[in-house]
């Protein structure tokens, strides 16, 4: 019994972090190739992150400094549980602040802070196979893969130009790795597509129910698929300033003003923002 | 004197579903009744098929429900592995590598560049999830075109010749009768310019008026193009309307082979003549 109560260190038995960490190894040697392991119960629900959830129990130690991010909030429900969970079963530091990081777990956005070859940052995944849209079985899809043959990603790319005249809207946009493997980036916006590409730290994405995880290592060449006559776009965000740090060009949450009926913009990414926030009143 | 290639040959092709037994794989006139092992429950789909399809020509294969006619077009799309057999395409290692030992990726190439087919079933032929117009850019985006002002422009050229109303490009082929899914479909295979089509009863379970439509539009297409093709039907008189030559198929044999018009005039094997005075 460790001193953290009845629970091993980090949650998960040493056996089953041994299992994930090789699973990991493999995923690192082959980017963005999605390796199976064996998913394990855990105490949040399934679809709320079991995935990142077991990759950031099996690679966290007494000195790493953790944050955990939903859809750009550190404050969100869902964010304050698993930072619980892993403060109670492990004892390390959690920090909002994207620097203070080590290892960044994080649903549907990539922190704007550019992040360096010390951090991990570990992607929550719901749908892992950017290939199941088009074709549901998964022995199929694998073959597809063997067989590079992303004909399947490439048509729903074309449906989409067809219906919307263009591909600025949807999150997850597949990316190549190493000019390789086509994955799915989880559902980031396209903004974030890009900080995949060459990034210093490596990036590990894991799908609980479905059972994978998948890797970025650090300048790896990732890009976004597009045909060459729709070249890769990210949403719009010109015109776009944070009413409340004042930034701009960074993906924005719209904010319905109910008192004077008109739209304002705020960084999605709140630690970011805060710390804008911060160094503005510093200034003044 | 110019001698011009095949497009397509076969040569001895087998399938079975089940691995046989002595008494069927030694005494197969004994031992099968129909193209079923009575000892091993064994199917032999096809056994020993050969045949040659020329520039511009179309071969007709005609026979009963469950003779293997499919079968002979799903080993050649390789949607179905034969389980003996050579098969040449001029258009591919000038006609010198059997397309069955090619690997995994050359089939793929094989079948996105040179071949075209239509399914008996719509469903396997189309996604019914897409749009009309993305269901034929994928044969061009599978043989890797990445252009897509180009394969819409190219799919709107197929639908006006296929007689699609452009306007409706946008719809799913669920959306469509039996006739403007078979139309889609033959669309979507001409899209690479193949040297031949493989066309699985494009006209089984269609109105008579709807078929007359789909059977102008293939004689059409064969004006207009001169692709060759294989023409599949369990219908005579469909095979008698379009075929230059025809196979006659039985328990997954050739009983006969020969030009259209003298089989209709003058069947040799029992079951042709069957088969032909059917139709009078
Ligand atoms: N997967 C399979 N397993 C076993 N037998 C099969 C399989 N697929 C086809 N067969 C058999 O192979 C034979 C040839 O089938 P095929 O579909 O080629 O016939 P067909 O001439 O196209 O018939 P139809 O006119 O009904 O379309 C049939 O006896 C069929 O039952
Ligand atoms: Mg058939
Ligand atoms: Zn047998």
């Amino acid at each position: 019994m460790s001193r953290h109560g009845t629970y091993n260190f980090a949650f998960l038995d040493e056996g089953s972090k041994r299992e994930i960490r090789r699973a990991t190894l493999k995923a690192i040697a082959i980017p963005g190739y999605q390796v199976p392991f064996a998913s394990r119960e855990m105490p949040i629900a399934r679809g709320w992150g079991t995935g990142g959830l077991q990759l950031t129990l099996s690679l966290i130690g007494p000195d790493d400094t953790l944050k955990v991010i939903d859809q750009g909030t550190d404050e969100s429900v869902n964010a304050v549980n698993i930072k619980a969970l892993i403060r109670s079963t492990t004892g390390v530091t959690t920090s909002d602040d994207t620097a203070e990081a080590t290892l960044i777990q994080s649903r549907h956005r990539i922190p704007d802070k550019p992040l360096r070859p010390d951090q991990i940052l570990i992607l929550q995944v719901p749908i892992p196979e950017p290939l199941r849209f088009v074709e549901p079985r998964e022995e199929v899809t694998r073959r597809l893969h063997a067989e590079r043959d992303y004909t399947g990603a490439y048509v729903l790319l074309f449906e989409q130009i067809m219906r919307h005249g263009d591909v600025t809207t949807g999150a997850d946009p597949p990316v190549e790795v190493h000019d390789r493997y086509v994955m799915a980036p989880s559902p980031i916006p396209r903004i974030d597509n890009p900080k995949m590409d060459h990034g210093d730290a490596l990036i590990l994405l894991g799908a609980g129910r479905e059972k994978k995880i998948y890797a970025v290592p650090p300048h790896t060449r990732v890009t976004s698929l597009a045909f060459d006559d729709h070249p890769f776009r990210s949403e719009d965000v010109d015109g776009r300033t944070c009413a409340l740090c004042g930034a701009e060009g960074v993906f924005m949450d719209e904010i319905q003003d109910a008192q004077h009926g008109g739209t304002t913009f705020r960084c999605n990414d709140t630690s970011e923002c805060l710390a804008r926030m911060n160094a503005r009143a510093r200034a003044s | 004197m110019t001698t011009t290639l095949p497009v397509l040959t076969v040569d001895d092709l087998s399938k079975r579903y089940g691995s046989g037994c002595a008494a069927c794989r030694d005494h197969a006139e004994t031992a099968l009744q129909g193209n079923t092992c009575r000892h091993c429950g064994t199917v032999h789909a096809l056994s020993g098929v050969s045949f040659e399809v020329h520039p511009g020509e179309v071969l007709g294969i005609v026979g009963e429900s469950g003779s293997g006619k499919s079968t002979i077009l799903n080993c050649l799309y390789f949607d179905e592995e034969p389980t003996s057999g050579h098969a040449y395409l001029a258009a591919y290692e000038r006609g010198a590598a059997d397309l069955w030992t090619a690997s995994g990726e050359r089939r793929r190439w094989i079948r996105n560049h040179l071949l075209g087919k239509v399914y008996q079933n719509p469903m396997l032929g189309l996604n019914m999830d897409f749009s009309s117009v993305a269901n034929i850019a994928e044969k061009m985006i599978a043989a890797n075109d990445r252009h897509v002002g180009r394969m819409e422009a190219r799919a709107r050229v197929l639908l006006e010749h296929t007689r699609i109303p452009t306007h409706r490009m946008k719809t799913s082929p669920r959306q469509f009768s039996g006739g403007m899914q078979q139309r889609v479909q033959i669309a979507k295979a001409l899209s690479n310019e193949p040297p031949i089509l493989l066309l699985d009863e494009v006209t089984t379970g269609l109105d008579l008026s709807v078929q007359a439509r789909v059977l102008d539009l293939i004689k059409q297409i064969r004006r207009d193009v001169g692709v060759a093709m294989i023409l599949v039907s369990h219908d005579l008189a469909v095979i008698r309307m379009l075929a230059d030559r025809t196979i006659v198929m039985r328990d997954g044999r050739q009983v006969e082979a020969g030009l259209t018009d003298q089989i209709m005039e003058d069947p040799q094997h029992p079951y042709t003549q069957e088969l032909v005075y059917s139709l009078l």
